[in-house]
């Protein structure tokens, strides 16, 4: 398991970024978008390859309203 | 302190982008960019992304704000979209944020995430005010400008905070004329006065902006540029509002240029006394 956006999610280790991002119907090409692994931003050239730990804390960000 | 020309103030030549024509030379630079509208727009609060679409472009902002928040697949409508068609420049902000960790993590996803080294810097220091906390933000903005970033510091009306972020390498200050939201508009304008005196970067008004006349004030107090979000998008007619927040700010930065005539607590008659009839007999 890990924790995507806060929420648990049936993510087993060794699976990459791209398959959170798939989850959520999004690839690596997806623009403005922003991924952070245990505090630690992932640059997207990485996403394909990046391979999650157990009970790894993914953010996945996107740009929402705001001043 | 400005670049603001004489002849600027003179044209009304409509030869820029402008509502009312502002002359290229009297674009607003940061570092190193150039913006002929001296209003930088938020997007938050707008009720729909159409009403932002058109309220960006009745505001003429080639600026605008945008916040990082985690993604909703159920979300209708992309904002990027919208704000790539816009074809404005994206000014992400770091709200939310209440350390400088938290900020300096935000602002390196943002710039990740829409491919500009821009930042809005904002580090809150309580919830019910929304005031800076200066020790993070200076923090924070040192950390950034350390890392590349253009750092644009969301503070408060302290122009001995705003010399120290620019002594760390700001780009430009963002002063607030009053708590984010408030509506309040500028409640100590000779701080901002001061403010534009203690630093050579842009001095952008930021927040507590409620309608047009506070931001004609902030450009006449000599501000480079006025950011307005809530006055815009949760005014009843956020679009009206957007095109009275242009032309407010351009009236201001001419009034300024134009320089005012000072204030006199006794009448300065307008009319000539020369050749007054005499009607006493």
């Amino acid at each position: 398991m890990i924790v995507l956006n806060g929420e648990s999610a049936p993510f087993r280790e060794g699976e990459t970024l791209e398959a959170v991002l798939a989850s959520l119907g999004l690839t690596a090409a997806s623009p403005g978008v922003a991924i952070a692994v245990d505090r630690e931003v992932v640059p997207r050239a990485e996403w394909e390859t990046f391979t999650l730990a157990e009970g790894a804390r993914v953010e996945v960000l996107t740009a929402m309203q705001g001043g | 302190m400005t670049d603001f020309t004489s002849a600027a103030a003179l044209s009304d030549a409509p030869n820029g982008k402008g509502a009312a024509g502002t002359p290229v030379e009297d674009a607003l630079r940061i570092a190193g960019r150039t913006f002929s509208s001296r209003l930088l727009l938020g997007t938050g609060g707008f009720p729909s992304l159409e009403l932002l679409a058109e309220a960006i472009a009745r505001s003429g902002s080639e600026l605008v704000t945008v916040a990082l928040r985690r993604i909703d697949p159920a979300a209708r409508g992309s904002l990027v979209d919208v704000l790539f068609a816009a074809g404005v420049e994206l000014l992400p902000n770091t709200a939310g944020c209440f350390t400088a960790r938290d900020a300096v993590l935000t602002a390196k996803l943002a710039r990740e995430a829409f491919h500009t080294d821009l930042v809005k810097l904002e580090v809150i220091g309580d919830e019910d005010t929304l005031l800076p906390d200066a020790a993070e933000l200076l923090r924070a903005a040192e950390e950034l400008v350390d890392d590349g970033f253009i750092v644009l510091p969301y503070t408060t009306d302290d122009p001995i905070l705003a010399r120290r972020l620019v002594d760390v390498g700001c780009a430009a200050v963002m002063p607030l004329g009053s708590p984010i939201g408030s509506g309040m508009g500028i409640r100590n304008p000779y701080n901002i006065a001061l403010i534009r005196e203690a630093v050579q970067v842009p001095v952008v008004l930021d927040a507590g902006i409620g309608t047009a006349s506070d931001a004609a004030l902030a450009m006449e107090l000599g501000c480079d540029a006025v950011m307005a979000a809530s006055a815009i998008a949760r005014a009843q007619d956020p679009v009206r509002m957007a095109s009275a927040m242009r032309h407010a700010v351009e009236a201001g930065r001419m009034a300024h240029g134009a320089g005012r005539i000072p204030r006199r607590r006794y009448a300065t008659a307008s009319t000539p006394n020369e050749g007054l009839p005499d009607f006493s007999t």
